[in-house]
């Protein structure tokens, strides 16, 4: 282990998880109001990406309303696909719809291919290149004090993954419209007798999964660049969902973060092939956790009473 | 207001569970649908409801009206913004939720502002003193009473027109079942609001309910105020279980019921 590297890995490993952990969010939203998994969100946030991209490059028009522009784009493909791909299979088995979104996701992969071309891009700058932030903290290897470096990237992708999860929370918990999410989450035929709309609730929350995939898509293109393999990243966010428990925002916050954490660490090891495990990180982590707890970090157990 | 006209209720097209049910609610009045298990008053209101169609079933026959507007075949949805609320069987609750937010939903569901939730909710822990000491507790971990009472109370929380009440009474002791009903009395007295309750405990049904109809195997066979039910022999001896003490019961008195069934139904 190369200890001295270890605050400068788990540091940037943490940064690096706050966009997984928004990404992973997205695939919250829909799981908390109609327990489908949707296997297409690697898509949505590639395409997200891309519209950022068109506008901005392509069109020339402002960053900003470029990304703006994307947002809504994509909030109405997510209603579109709720209304046209989702709602003619209510009834049929969850397997069916789980597998509905698997195909749409291949679907929006080759269309975006077809569209777009697969060359790589460069995406715009958000946030300056310039110099890294330099932390100088107490501790000490071999007579220096060790300082971590942060690229401005990372901090800022950090921070406004951050604010994204904390409205995102509080749409939940103090809107009457998250109220009625999350009771449709609970008990869909409840729901209904109550009067919830539970179709455009589902149709709610597909527009903010859009919405919530543009925001990642575009934090990640930014740091990484942007190409078609930028929908793998959803890899990297499944286990921190699973670790969550799938229905918790607490949950996946903190299983992206581990996530993160988790691949920044084994850059500290000294093994070469320990090194270079950081994609498959996630998963060893996720089976672990859900050895010890199977209904994830923080999931909802169900109530009994007794 | 409420009006069923000879509705039939096939489900997944193939099993016929009402045949022919005709009853009526009139303003302001609580009027009770007493019957065994599987006699079909569940399926009556899913029928009024409109919760029919999430379960495969279907009005085949007959007219459901609200008064002059046909309700039959809307869905769920519409019904409750027509202001007819279902309170379901069971004290089906969204369990994660707190007392509060579970009381908040009847009446999000029907588009309310936040200053009528309030209101409302201070209408409802009026009624239910009990709810206001717990409405930060999640409901799932509430006792049997409080959850019966939080469910009826989120049904007034939607301000509705009619009150539908599916076996408030179900698994609980009897000294909370007297609570429950002098509530839906006191409810019906006070805000006018009319209840379909439907019943096995035909002791306490028929002291709160105005009017009462008893189900059959999808049929109504008996019908009258609900004080006069109280006094027919057959629901003394059958849904009251009484009889004359140290009588001989002999089995032509059985068939006579039975034959006044064939014969009314």
């Amino acid at each position: 282990m190369n200890w001295q590297l270890l605050p400068q890995f788990a540091l940037t490993g943490i940064l690096a998880g706050g966009p997984i952990a928004l990404i992973a969010l997205g695939l919250v939203l829909i799981f908390k109001s109609s327990y489908i998994f949707n296997f297409a969100q690697g898509q949505l946030l590639l395409l997200g990406a891309l519209f950022t991209w068109y506008f901005s490059i392509e069109l020339e028009l402002n960053l900003w309303l470029s990304i703006f522009l994307a947002v809504a784009v994509m909030a109405l493909i997510g209603f579109a696909i709720e209304r046209f791909a989702l709602r003619p299979m209510t009834g049929q088995p969850l397997l069916s719809i789980i597998l509905m979104t698997l195909g749409l996701s291949q679907a929006l992969q080759g269309l975006a291919l077809l569209v777009f071309g697969g060359a790589q891009r460069n995406f715009p700058q958000i946030f300056s290149a310039g110099d890294p932030y330099k932390i100088t903290t107490p501790l000490v290897h071999e007579g220096n004090n060790i300082i971590l470096i942060l690229k401005q990237n990372l901090v800022w992708s950090f921070v406004v993954a951050v604010i994204g999860v904390i409205i995102i929370g509080g749409f939940f918990q103090y809107t009457r419209t998250g109220l009625a999410m999350r009771a449709t989450s609970e008990d869909h035929e409840l729901a209904q007798s109550t009067g919830l709309r539970i179709r455009r609730i589902f149709g709610i929350s597909w527009g903010l999964a859009g919405v919530v995939a543009t925001v990642g898509g575009v934090l990640l293109a930014t740091s990484s660049g942007l190409d078609l393999s930028l929908s793998l990243v959803v890899l990297a966010a499944f286990p921190a969902v699973l670790l969550g428990g799938l229905d918790s925002i607490p949950g996946t916050v903190a299983g992206g973060l581990l996530i993160g954490l988790s691949q920044g660490l084994v850059k500290v090891s000294k093994v070469p092939i320990v090194r270079n495990s950081a994609e498959i990180m996630p998963y060893v982590v996720l089976m672990i956790v859900l050895l010890i707890r199977p209904e994830g970090l923080f999931g909802q157990k169900r109530i009994e009473r007794i | 207001m409420l009006r069923v006209n000879n509705i039939e209720v096939i489900y997944s097209n193939v099993v016929l569970v009402l045949r022919g049910v005709s009853l009526e609610v009139r303003e302001g009045q609580i009027v009770t649908i007493l019957g065994a298990n599987g006699a079909g008053k569940t399926t009556t209101l899913q029928a009024i409801s409109g919760l029919l169609l999430s379960q495969e079933g279907e009005i085949t026959r007959g007219s459901i009206e609200l008064g002059d507007t046909r309700i039959d075949h809307r869905p769920a949805e519409d019904i409750v913004q027509l202001g007819i609320i279902q309170v379901l069987e069971g004290r089906r609750l969204f369990g994660h939720l707190t007392v509060e937010e579970n009381l908040a939903i009847g009446a999000v569901a029907r588009g309310h502002n936040r200053r009528m939730i309030a209101e409302d909710l201070e209408q409802v822990y009026r009624y239910f003193p009990r709810l206001k000491d717990i409405h930060r507790r999640i409901s799932g971990y509430l006792s049997g009473g409080e959850q019966q009472m939080l469910v009826i109370g989120r049904g007034l929380m939607a301000r509705p027109k009619l009150m539908l009440l599916d076996e408030p009474s179900i698994g609980l002791a009897p000294l909370l079942v007297q609570d429950i009903f002098q509530a839906i009395n006191q409810i019906n007295k006070e805000s006018g609001i009319p209840i379909l309750l439907v019943e096995q405990n035909a002791k306490i049904a028929l002291e709160v309910a105005d009017y009462a109809y008893v189900m059959e195997t999808g049929r109504i066979v008996l019908d009258g105020p609900a004080d006069q039910l109280a006094e027919n022999e057959d629901i003394k001896e059958f849904y009251l279980g009484l009889t004359q003490v140290g009588e001989r019961k002999s089995y032509r008195d059985v068939k006579h019921y039975k034959r006044r069934k064939r014969w009314l139904g």
